[in-house]
């Protein structure tokens, strides 16, 4: 597998494919077994935001260094409508979508590092960092 | 789409996931599954996912659902086999799966159906 | 100064690589002495002049642009033999460092432009070379730690078999958050691979836990629930069972018994064991008579 891969979310197979090219980077990384089943989970938690609330977007996967440590860095974009009010999206239980409302904020809870940026109209960039332990 | 095959044993219905799911194949599961109870008047239901390598939100609210539906049919829904890894993420992403009966492997999930059978017909005979 | 910097760097540095070569001996012995005098009294001269010899030629072959391999190989092994013996890494890059000092006064002696703007040149190498000793320093201590951390994790992580069906890890000296994490890792495991649909958490031997590690605790019961399994907690000392209550950790409905042995009672009647108290030891005995 390459890295940094961008990969497309755009259908519901688009996910499973995001799912099975995270694991394998997870497992280049050196993630335990633990650490793998969380980020891919925020991955299809993520991919499957992008699908449904801005109807498509992608993914960047991609190694990252911190001194020894090695990390695993996806950032997911979209063109979507954006989060109006970022806090409110980040409570549990919170959805427009029908869903549980656990996707953004259980899928922080997986992960190191848990960044954000969104405004009304400018899409959505999320970019989650889990770390070699 | 691949959809995942329904085997019924006496009456019990088995469903073993061993493939990649797909949202798509989770809601005709879903479908599947509740037509199968109704057409065979089973009275259990067992969901194994020793093969399943994460549980998300979408996959972790249809079990739930599942189990909701087959009890509104008269079926007992036992999950089996959850990975140690699966049930870790589950607890951090904040999903209980409330409802769902669980098992560790087919074997004990099998005998916790007949247990529950067991205790139904104390509970009628009283 | 205008006059060295009119004089183009290739210039200074071939003049550094010239002085390098004529005046071997000489900028060794002063480097020795530099070094010698530098590093603390348990130095042993000969073996240390014989690996300053073998860093200057390998300092020279890497100028020649015939391999720098090495040299950072020689710098790392210099700087790893040293930290065994007890030198400290600053003493290490000052014997480095020594020869910039020891160059230096060959390159007076020759007093040309070429000679001054190539020991600018010089000196910045030794510089990188030096902070290299430092890094390799640093990278082997941070192995050993990490080395020793896991190994600390896989000796503290016993999960036993109390009775067919129950399993218990006996946590004993303080939890930190990693540590936890792995023990009830390897908890759920053996539920899955041994069939346990019991288990029990005895933290006894605990001293104290915070919120993370008692969430942790927390969250594999949930987990162990996830997969159709019981855990118990047991041995929860007054100080931990205060500390829990006032940071405000909700325990729910998780079973929680005084010892290990009633958590073994709990876990074997939940099983459907039973205990039936035989006759008094006397009684047994006129039996066997």
């Amino acid at each position: 597998m390459t890295t940094p891969a961008e990969l497309p979310v755009n259908s519901n197979s688009d996910v499973v494919l995001v799912r099975q090219h995270v694991r394998t980077t997870a497992i280049d990384v050196g993630l335990s077994l633990v650490d793998q089943t969380k980020v891919v989970t925020a991955a299809s938690e993520l991919a499957r935001n992008a699908l449904v609330y801005a109807g498509g977007g992608q993914v960047r996967v991609e190694i990252v260094h911190n001194g020894i440590r090695k990390g695993l860095r996806l950032v997911f974009s979209d063109e979507g409508p954006g989060i109006p009010d970022i806090e409110q999206a980040l409570t549990d239980g919170w959805t427009t979508g029908g869903g549980l409302g656990l996707g953004l904020s259980g899928s922080r809870r997986l992960v190191d590092e848990f960044d954000l940026k969104s405004a009304p109209g400018e899409g959505t960039l999320i970019t989650v960092t889990k770390w070699a332990r | 789409m691949d959809r995942v095959p329904v085997l019924k044993l006496g009456d019990i219905l088995i469903v073993s996931i061993q493939i990649d799911l797909q949202d798509q194949s989770v809601l005709a599961l879903q479908e599947d599954l509740a037509d199968k109870v109704v057409a065979t008047g089973a009275r259990g239901v067992i969901i194994d996912i020793t093969a399943v390598e994460i549980v998300d939100s979408f996959i972790g609210r249809m079990l739930a659902t599942i189990a909701a539906i087959s009890r509104m049919l008269d079926a007992e829904t036992v999950v089996v086999g959850m990975r140690p890894a699966v049930a870790i993420t589950l607890v951090e992403l904040g999903l209980s799966l409330g409802g769902v009966r669980t098992a560790l492997n087919l074997e004990k999930g099998v005998a916790l159906l007949n247990h529950l059978e067991g205790s139904r017909i104390a509970a009628a005979v009283q | 100064m205008g006059v060295t910097l009119s004089v183009p760097t290739d210039a200074g540095r071939r003049r550094i690589e010239e002085l390098l070569q004529e005046n071997e001996e000489r900028v060794l012995k002063r480097w020795l002495e530099i070094a010698g005098s530098s590093s603390s009294s348990h130095v042993d001269r000969s073996s240390l002049a014989g690996q300053l010899r073998e860093l200057y030629q390998a300092l020279r072959q890497s100028l020649d642009g015939s391999g720098d391999s090495d040299l950072r190989g020689l710098l790392a092994e210099l700087s790893r033999s040293r930290a065994r013996q007890g030198f400290t890494p600053t003493e290490t890059a000052v014997v480095v460092f020594g020869l910039k000092e020891a160059l230096y006064e060959s390159i007076e002696t020759d007093g040309s432009p070429e000679a001054l703007r190539g020991f600018i040149w010089f000196s910045q190498l030794i510089d990188d070379l030096g902070l290299l000793t430092m890094e390799n320093y640093a990278a082997a201590r941070e192995k050993v730690i990490i080395d020793q951390a896991e190994q600390l994790l896989e000796l503290s992580t016993p999960v036993v078999k109390l009775w067919e069906g129950i399993v218990a890890v006996p946590l004993v000296g303080t939890l930190d958050s990693a540590r936890t994490q792995v023990v009830m890792e390897k908890l759920l495991q053996t539920l899955v691979d041994t069939g346990s649909e019991h288990a029990v958490i005895d933290i006894t031997g605990v001293p104290a836990v915070d919120t993370q590690v008692a969430q942790h605790l927390l969250k594999t019961v949930v987990a162990a629930r996830l997969m159709g399994a019981e855990c118990v907690i047991s041995g929860i000392r007054p100080q931990i069972a205060h500390t829990i209550v006032t940071l405000g950790i909700e325990f729910g409905d998780i079973v929680t018994k005084a010892s290990l042995a009633d958590a073994l009672a709990h876990a074997l009647r939940e099983s459907g064991v039973e205990f039936v108290s035989r006759k008094t030891r006397v009684a047994v005995r006129t039996e066997e008579d």
